[in-house]
C-alpha cells in the first residue's frame, strides 16, 4: 500500500551506511562523521535527544542554584547580580534549548516517519540543517555564559535589556539562530505529514501524536519569524540606539512586550501541544483502549494552535494596555481553555473500561493529567482580569507556568521517552526503578511548586533575591522539593544509561501499540522497515495479541492477511 | 468563585481518574471491554458547561477590573516616580517622600512614571498593581479603609536592587494625613542640621546603596567619606567637599568613584538645596577627616566644571498646590 512513497523515499534518502540484515540504525555505520553528517531522521533525533538532555541538565543546575540561594532571605550562596544571572540562564536554557525543541525535535524526529511507515522525513537535509543550527545557537548561549552572562530574565524586556551590562547581544543572537532551527523542523514536519502519509492513511487515520506535531509545526513556522525580528530589533536598539523601544528616542518599551509575547505565547503551545499528543498515545496504548473522541482531540489541537496567536496580550494586563485590549485578550484567553478541557475529559473517558497498565509511561501520563489540570485551572485566575492584577509577577505565576511547562511538558516528555525508549535503543529499562523515579519526580514536583502557589497568593513577588522572612518557610519547602526532584532525575538518568548497556533486549512491540512504529524491529534498521508495514487503525488494539514466549505483541495472522 | 469552580473540577478529574485506574487496572482474568469510541451528547455537555463557566468568570473578572481601573473624579492625586531602586512620592504641596502617606477613607490616585527601566508598583493589601513605564504616565487608584502600615513593592524585574525596591504605605487616621503633610516639610528645620541630615539619609532611600558603618554596598560607605580622597574611574583623584557632594547628588554620573558602577539616580528635583546642606552636615559628623581643612586646591580643579543646577523642587506632573486647599 505504501509502495510509491517507499520508492520516493529511496530516491531522496542517500544511504550513508550499510543496511544489511542484523544491523540497525545504531550500528550500521560508525564514527563521528556518520552521526554529525547523517541524514537519518533517527540519528538526528537521537543527537537532538542527547543535546536536549544536556541542556536540561545545565538548566537544572541553574535551577538548583536558584533554589539554594532562596533558602534564606538575602545572601545564601551568591550575590544579587549572580542570582539574577542564574535565573535568567535557567529560563533561557530551559525554554530555548530544552523545552521548545524537546518533544518535536527529539521524539518527533524519531517517531514521526516511523508512524507514517516512511523511510525518513520529506526533507532530510533540512532536518540536519536544523540540528546544526541548534548547535550553533547553543554555542552562542554557552559563550554568553562564559562572557559574563545575562541578567535580563529570559524575557529580555526593554529598556532594561538595552541598558544593562552583560552579553545580551550574544544570547539574543543565539535565540535568533535557534528560532531558525525551530522553523526548519516545523516546515519539515508539515511537508512530511502532507506528502508522506502512506496510501490508505487519511488525516483521520493518523496517530494523534502526528496531529499534535502538525499543529505545533504550524505555530513554529508562523510565530517564530516574529521572535527573529524582535530580537534583531533589540540588538539594533542596543548597538545602534535606533529608538524603537527607548522612550528617550521616541520609542515604546511596551511595544517590545507585544512583539515578544506575540511569539512567546504561541511558543507555550509549541511546548504543550506535542506533549498533549504524547499523552494521547500513552493513555490509549497503556490502557489498550481506543482513544475516546478522536476527532475532538484532533480538532482541539488545531483550535489551540489558532487561538494561541490571539492571546498574547494576557501577559500585559498590568502593563498599561487599554481596557478594551484587556477585555478582548481576557475573553480570548478563556476560549483556549475549552479545547484543553475537552482533551482532558477525552483522556479520562479513554481510561473507562480499559486495561490499565501502571508502568512508568502510564504513570507519567496520569501525572500529566493531574498536573496539567492544576496548571490549567490556576490559569483561570490569571485569565480573569481582576485576579490577575494581584497575582501578576508573583510566585503564583511561577508556579502556574511550571505546572504547565514542567509539570505537563517535561512529564509528557519523560512519559514519551519511557514509552519509545525500547523502540529507540532496543533495550528495556528497569521497571521497578522507573516507577520509583516517576513517583519521586511527582512528589518532588508538587512539593516544589504547589508551595509557590501559596507563597504567590500571599504576596511573594517573582525574581526576588531578597524577601521578607515570613516567606522563608515556603522557600525552604520549595527548595527541598527541588532536591527531591533532582534525585528523581538522577535515578532516571542512571537506570536509562544502565539499560543501554545491561538492559534486556526489547521486543518489537513491548506495549502492544497499534501504530506503525511498533511493526518494525527495536531498534529499527537504517531504512526503518525491512518489509512494508501493515496499515491498521492506530487505536484498534485488537490487531495484536501478547505472545508469552517472546514478551512481544504480535499482529494477529488474520490482520497480516 | 474561580477557586470553587477549580476545586470542583479538579476533584472531578481526580475522582474519575482514580476510580477508573483502580477499577480498570490490568489484572489476571480481566480484559478490556469495548465502549463507544465517542459519544456526542457527552462531548457536547463537557464543552458547553466549561464554556458557560468561562464566560461567567470572564464577566466577573472584567467587571471588577473596570471598577479598579476607573478612578473617581475626586481622588487625591499623588505622583510616583520609580527609579532604580527606590520610589519617590510627590504631594501636591511639593513635598517628596520615599514612603507613601495617604488619608484613610478617601480615594487616592497615583500617577506614576519611571526615570529608567520599567518598574511595577504593587500594594498587595489593596490589590493594586501597575507597571511604571519610562516615558508614560500610568494610573491606579485605591481607597484605604483602615489606618495602618502596608508594604509596597516593585514587581517588574529591574536589576540588582529589585527585591529591595520596597517602601511602605502609611494610612493615616482621619485628620492625621493633613497634619503630617503640613509638618513634613517644616519638620527638618526644627532639628540640628546633622540630625536632619541623618533623617534624610534614612528616608530618602540612600540606605539602599550606602552604609554608614564602613562597608561598601552598591555605593561607597559614608563613614569617613567627607574630606576623604578617592580615585575616580577615569584615574583622577577627588577630595570630597561640599561641592563634590552636591555634584554627586545632582549629577552622579559626572564623576564615578573607582570600583563602583554609575547606578546612582539623580536627586535633582527630589532634594532641595537646604536638604543637601543638611546631608553635608551629617556626612561631616560621621567623618574623622571632617575637622581637618577640607579639599586642597589641586583636587578642586577636577570638578571645576561643577554645573550650577537650578533648584526645582517640583518637577512633577501636576500643578502646585501650596496651601493644600483640597483637604476637607
Ligand atoms: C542605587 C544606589 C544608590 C542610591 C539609592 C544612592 N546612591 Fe549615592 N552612590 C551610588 C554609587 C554606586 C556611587 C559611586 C559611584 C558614583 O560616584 O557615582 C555613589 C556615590 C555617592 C556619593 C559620592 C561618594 C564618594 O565617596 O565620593 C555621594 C555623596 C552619594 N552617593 C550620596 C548619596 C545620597 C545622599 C543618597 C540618598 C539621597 C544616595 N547617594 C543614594 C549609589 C547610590
Ligand atoms: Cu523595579
Amino acid at each position: 500500500m505504501s509502495g510509491d512513497t517507499a520508492t520516493n523515499n529511496a530516491a531522496t534518502v542517500p544511504t550513508d551506511g550499510q543496511t544489511t540484515g542484523g544491523t540497525d540504525y545504531l550500528n550500521c555505520s560508525y564514527g563521528i562523521k556518520s552521526w554529525l553528517l547523517t541524514l537519518d531522521h533517527k540519528r538526528i533525533g537521537v543527537m537532538y535527544l542527547v543535546a536536549i538532555l544536556t541542556s536540561f541538565f545545565l538548566g537544572g543546575i541553574f535551577a538548583l542554584l536558584v533554589r539554594t540561594e532562596l533558602l534564606t532571605p538575602g545572601q545564601t550562596i551568591v550575590d544579587a547580580d549572580t542570582y539574577n544571572r542564574m535565573f535568567t540562564l535557567h529560563g533561557a536554557i530551559m525554554i530555548f534549548l530544552f523545552i521548545i525543541p524537546g518533544i518535536p525535535a527529539a521524539l518527533g524526529n524519531f517517531i514521526l516517519p516511523l508512524q507514517l511507515g516512511a523511510k525518513d522525513v520529506a526533507l532530510p537535509r533540512l532536518n540536519l540543517a536544523s540540528f546544526h543550527l541548534y548547535l550553533g545557537g547553543a554555542i552562542f548561549l554557552l559563550a554568553a555564559i562564559w562572557l559574563g552572562g545575562v541578567d535580563t530574565g529570559w524575557t529580555f524586556y526593554t529598556p532594561y535589556s538595552t541598558t544593562t551590562n552583560g552579553s545580551v547581544v550574544l544570547v539574543t543572537l543565539g535565540v535568533f539562530i535557534l528560532g531558525f532551527s525551530s522553523i526548519f523542523t516545523g516546515l519539515n514536519f508539515i511537508v512530511t505529514i502532507h506528502r508522506m502519509r502512506p496510501a490508505g492513511m487519511g488525516w483521520f487515520g493518523m496517530p494523534l501524536f502526528l496531529w499534535a506535531l502538525y499543529a505545533t509545526a504550524i505555530i513554529q513556522v508562523l510565530a517564530t519569524p516574529v521572535l527573529g525580528i524582535t530580537v534583531l530589533l533589540l540588538i539594533a536598539e542596543r548597538m545602534l540606539g535606533i529608538g524603537i523601544f527607548d522612550p528617550a528616542l521616541g520609542g515604546d518599551p511596551v511595544l517590545f512586550q507585544h512583539f515578544f509575547w506575540f511569539y512567546s505565547h504561541p511558543a507555550v503551545y509549541i511546548m504543550i501541544l506535542p506533549a498533549m499528543g504524547v499523552i494521547s498515545e500513552l493513555i490509549s496504548v497503556h490502557s489498550r483502549k481506543r482513544i475516546f473522541g478522536y476527532r475532538m482531540i484532533a480538532f482541539s489541537s488545531i483550535a489551540i494552535a489558532i487561538l494561541s496567536f490571539l492571546v498574547w496580550g494576557h501577559h500585559l494586563f498590568v502593563s498599561g494596555q487599554s481596557n478594551l485590549a484587556n477585555m478582548v485578550f481576557s475573553a480570548l484567553t478563556f476560549s483556549v481553555s475549552i479545547p484543553s478541557a475537552i482533551k482532558v475529559f477525552n483522556w479520562i473517558a479513554t481510561l473507562y473500561k480499559g486495561e490499565i497498565r501502571l508502568n512508568a509511561p502510564m504513570l507519567y501520563a496520569l501525572a500529566f493529567i493531574l498536573l496539567f489540570g492544576i496548571g490549567g485551572l490556576t490559569g483561570l485566575f490569571l485569565g480573569s482580569l481582576a485576579t490577575d492584577v494581584h497575582l501578576h509577577d508573583t510566585y503564583f505565576i511561577v508556579a502556574h507556568f511550571h505546572y504547565t511547562m514542567m509539570g505537563s511538558v517535561v512529564i509528557a516528555f519523560l512519559g514519551g521517552l519511557h514509552h519509545w525508549w525500547p523502540k529507540m535503543f532496543g533495550r528495556m529499562y528497569s521497571e521497578r526503578w522507573s516507577v520509583i523515579a516517576a513517583a519521586l519526580v511527582f512528589v518532588g514536583f508538587n512539593v516544589t511548586f504547589f508551595t509557590q502557589f501559596v507563597m504567590g497568593s500571599k504576596g511573594m513577588p517573582r525574581r526576588y533575591y531578597n524577601y521578607p522572612s515570613e516567606f522563608t518557610i515556603y522557600h525552604v519547602i520549595s527548595s527541598i522539593g527541588s532536591y527531591l526532584l533532582a534525585i528523581g532525575f538522577i535515578i532516571t538518568a542512571i537506570y536509562l544509561i544502565h539499560s543501554l548497556v545491561k538492559g534486556r533486549k526489547a521486543p518489537a512491540n513491548p506495549w502492544g501499540g497499534a501504530s506503525l512504529e511498533w511493526q518494525t524491529a527495536s531498534p529499527p534498521i537504517h531504512d526503518n522497515f525491512a518489509e512494508e508495514p501493515v496499515l491498521t487503525d492506530p487505536y484498534d488494539f485488537s490487531v495484536n495479541e501478547f505472545d508469552e514466549r517472546t514478551g512481544d505483541y504480535l499482529l494477529r495472522p488474520e490482520v497480516k492477511g | 468563585m474561580i477557586y470553587v469552580i477549580s476545586v470542583i473540577f479538579f476533584a472531578l478529574i481526580v475522582g474519575l481518574m482514580v476510580t477508573f485506574v483502580v477499577q480498570f487496572r490490568r489484572r489476571k482474568g480481566y480484559q478490556a471491554e469495548d465502549s463507544p469510541p465517542h459519544n456526542t451528547r457527552l462531548e457536547v455537555i463537557w464543552t458547553v458547561i466549561p464554556t458557560l463557566l468561562c464566560v461567567l468568570i470572564f464577566y466577573l473578572g472584567f467587571k471588577s477590573f473596570l471598577n479598579m481601573s476607573t478612578p473617581p473624579a475626586n481622588a487625591y492625586e499623588i505622583s510616583v516616580t520609580g527609579q532604580k531602586w527606590q520610589w519617590f512620592f510627590g504631594y501636591p504641596n511639593g513635598h517628596t517622600a520615599s514612603e507613601l502617606h495617604v488619608p484613610v477613607d478617601r480615594p487616592v490616585k497615583l500617577v506614576m512614571t519611571s526615570e529608567d527601566v520599567i518598574h511595577s508598583l504593587w500594594i498587595p493589601a489593596f490589590r493594586v498593581k501597575k507597571d511604571v513605564v519610562p516615558g508614560r504616565y500610568s494610573k491606579i487608584w485605591f481607597q484605604a479603609i483602615e489606618p495602618g502600615d502596608y508594604p509596597l513593592l516593585c514587581t517588574e524585574y529591574c536589576g540588582t536592587g529589585h527585591s529591595d525596591m520596597l517602601s511602605r504605605v502609611i494610612v493615616h487616621e482621619p485628620g492625621g494625613f493633613e497634619t503630617w503633610l503640613r509638618d513634613a516639610d517644616g519638620l527638618l528645620d526644627t532639628l540640628p542640621p546633622a540630625e536632619a541630615g541623618e533623617k534624610l539619609y534614612l528616608t530618602k532611600g540612600c540606605t539602599q546603596c550606602h552604609s554608614v558603618d564602613g562597608t561598601a554596598g552598591i555605593g561607597p560607605t559614608f563613614q569617613d567619606m567627607f574630606a576623604g580622597s578617592f580615585a575616580t574611574r577615569d584615574g583622577a583623584t577627588i577630595v570630597v567637599d561640599e561641592d563634590y557632594v552636591r555634584e554627586s547628588m545632582l549629577d552622579p554620573a559626572a564623576s564615578v568613584i573607582a570600583g563602583f558602577e554609575p547606578v546612582m539616580p539623580t536627586y535633582a528635583g527630589k532634594l532641595k538645596d537646604k536638604e543637601i546642606t543638611m546631608l553635608i552636615a551629617y556626612f561631616k559628623s560621621i567623618s574623622r577627616h571632617a575637622p581637618q581643612e577640607p579639599a586642597s586646591s589641586d583636587a578642586d580643579s577636577d570638578h571645576s566644571d561643577q554645573p550650577d543646577l537650578p533648584d526645582n523642587p517640583d518637577n512633577l506632573d501636576h500643578p502646585e498646590d501650596p496651601d493644600h486647599s483640597e483637604e476637607k
